[in-house]
């Protein structure tokens, strides 16, 4: 009945059809507006002398001092080393040893091994930053750590206060990074890898190119339009840091703060331990604008390279 | 001619178990690496607490106990209370999470939708700017007053993303016919039947990947928690995890050493800080196995379309 009634009037066919789809939608477009679309207009907070008191409207407008202030601290310049230098590093390492990874899971060949292992190297993924952060913990505490009390014991060397010791940190931060996102990482590269035409492989076979050579001269090849991809995209992102990595893992340790501040931890500490709102908002705006035109442009270059995989 | 062929086909056949015998002990010496941390604080849950104070954290402690889980067991009502709202929020948000992702797709999949570009760049754009955690948190607090109640731990960043989004709306572009949807709307069916009892039952496979990752979200989140909880009433297991740590090293610190000194022989802290990160973990360890398969697919289609 209703399928001949809304024949008969073609020109509400569409109409008809928008209402009830708009419907469907509506309680998904509303989170949307309130969670991601509202903190967009709340960016000119960054403009904004900000008390509590006076609230958000309330508040007094103070151009850009929020953002002269903060590029006069040493800090803008060491959080935003410290994220740069920290994404470049995971970036490049972790894309050596996601590879070096997948191309050893890809050759075990028998799916129940390959499933055990690709499992077992996932399972840092999956805990939470307090988590790790308790296991780093177990490591590196100065008076019972595993380091302290049975590595350093048995090499002879003297103990380390390590939480407040900032050296050996970014080499921490990293190696923290690759045991949690090594394995996940490898997936996508496993994929590729078995998306190669196997004839390419059994022809080199049958030239007598080893297994070795094999694996420099076709299968790491082919590996580089997934490389250059996920590379344009984690670029797309080395304006933002995961915050529980900076914050959970170090302790949030104050003497640690000048190899662990990162953006997003400074936004955190200005906003919930400084109450320093104007501040703090100055340095989400910078990141979000920033990392906004880094998404935009590394797009462009995926779409240029690889219009399959562009996001837009 | 024959014989040169024959060699050449078995040498890499050789090369080829070499190189897969390689991969296995360099696989398995890896995987012993990245599991060995994990190993590490299950042991010390259960090692004794003078010997753990003592020697330090060890694979081999000296003295092994259950103290730590029977010290959980009666401190309960704390840990028991985390864990009931850590499975509340994650099966409110998981839940919520699945109906709101779905609904909004489903509209974004059909072609004969008017607003279809609008709304998947409405969506879409999300992923390309956000206004940072100073404006959500003044917005959550100030305008929504959300400080100090369940919602805190439900509603912001987790509910719903756009990554989820277009995973669902993918699949019901590539799997779903749409000469399925026009049958059943000449059978009469409105579009919250067939949404209902056409597209939200053929989409399990993908709702089961997108509802693992929500899921997992959920539980291991503490960011909600630090912003917006300050009543430890309605802390989670993450957040009493960070409490805990917190008195630790504030009693280390403080001036109070030696009242700290003499408790330490019947309060079993630091085993029973690892036993409560062991049960934290304890469901994911459990679930994984079975859940392996959406968690690659996941990340696999995650990966070539972010």
């Amino acid at each position: 009945m209703t399928a001949i009634a809304k024949k008969s009037r073609k020109g509400k066919y569409k109409l008809a059809k928008t209402g009830p789809l708009m419907m469907i939608a509506l309680p998904g477009i509303i989170y949307l507006l309130i969670n991601n679309y509202l903190p967009m207009f709340g960016v000119f907070l960054a403009f904004k002398d900000y008390s509590y008191m006076r609230g958000i409207f309330g508040s007094k407008w103070c151009g850009l001092d929020n953002f002269e202030f903060l590029f006069a601290t040493k800090d803008a310049w060491i959080m935003t080393r410290n994220t740069l230098l920290y994404n470049a590093a995971f970036i490049v390492l972790g894309t050596v040893c996601s590879i070096f990874l997948a191309i050893l899971i890809y050759e075990l060949g028998e799916k129940r091994r390959v499933k055990i292992f690709q499992g077992s190297l996932m399972l840092p993924n999956l805990l939470s930053w307090v988590v790790v952060g308790f296991i780093v913990y177990a490591f590196l505490n100065a008076d019972t750590g595993f380091v302290n009390n049975t590595i350093l014991k048995a090499t002879g060397g003297a103990p380390v206060s390590w939480y407040s010791t900032p050296g050996p940190w970014p080499w921490i931060l990293i190696l923290v990074y690759l045991w949690k996102f090594m394995g996940t990482n490898s997936i996508i590269y496993v994929s590729t890898i078995a998306g190669i035409d196997k004839s390419i492989f059994e022809a080199a076979q049958l030239d007598g190119a080893s297994k070795w050579k094999q694996i420099m001269l076709i299968t790491v090849p082919m590996l580089k339009s997934t490389v250059i991809t996920l590379t344009l995209m984690s670029i797309g992102r080395i304006f933002y840091s995961d915050f529980g990595l900076f914050y959970q893992v170090p302790q949030n340790s104050g003497r640690l703060f000048d190899v662990t501040q990162t953006i997003d931890t400074y936004v955190y500490r200005g906003l919930m331990e400084l109450n320093d709102v104007g501040m703090s908002a100055a340095a989400a705006l910078y990141q979000s604008l920033v990392g906004f035109i880094l998404v935009v442009a590394a797009n462009a270059l995926v779409r240029k390279i690889d219009s399959e995989n562009a996001l837009f | 001619m024959s014989q040169t062929k024959a060699i050449a086909y078995e040498k890499p056949s050789n090369d080829v178990r070499n190189f897969r015998v390689f991969a296995s002990v360099v696989l398995t010496v890896i995987t012993v690496l990245t599991l060995l941390p994990i190993v590490l604080i299950v042991i010390a849950s259960f090692t004794d607490e003078t010997t753990l104070l003592a020697n330090g954290y060890s694979f081999f402690p000296a003295k092994l106990s259950t103290d730590a889980y029977y010290y959980m067991v009666r401190q309960s009502s704390t840990i028991l209370r985390a864990y009931g709202i850590t499975i509340l929020v994650t099966a409110v948000g998981t839940l919520g999470s699945i109906v709101l992702t779905t609904a909004i797709a489903y509209p974004m999949s059909r072609r004969d939708f008017r607003y279809r570009g609008a709304l998947s760049f409405f969506v879409f754009f999300t992923m390309l700017f956000n206004g940072g955690v100073v404006s959500a948190y003044i917005m959550w607090t100030r305008i929504f007053s959300i400080r100090d109640t369940l919602f805190a731990l439900i509603i912001p960043n987790y509910l719903m993303g756009a990554f989820n989004i277009f995973l669902v709306r993918n699949y019901y572009e590539n799997a779903i016919p749409t000469a399925l949807i026009e049958s059943a709307q000449i059978d009469g069916a409105t579009e919250l039947t067939v949404f209902f009892r056409i597209m939200l039952p053929l989409a399990v496979p993908t709702i089961a990947t997108v509802a693992l990752f929500t899921a997992l979200a959920y539980w291991n989140d503490w960011t909600n928690g630090l912003y917006y909880i300050t009543d430890t009433s309605l802390y989670g297991i993450q957040n009493l995890l960070i409490r805990i740590m917190n008195n630790i090293q504030f009693l280390k610190s403080s001036s109070n050493a030696a009242l700290l000194g003499t408790q330490t022989v019947d309060l079993p802290g630091t085993s029973v800080r690892m036993a409560l990160a062991v049960i934290g973990i304890l469901p994911i360890l459990i679930i994984f196995p079975f859940a392996q398969k959406y968690f690659v697919k996941g990340v696999v289609l995650g990966a070539v379309k972010g």
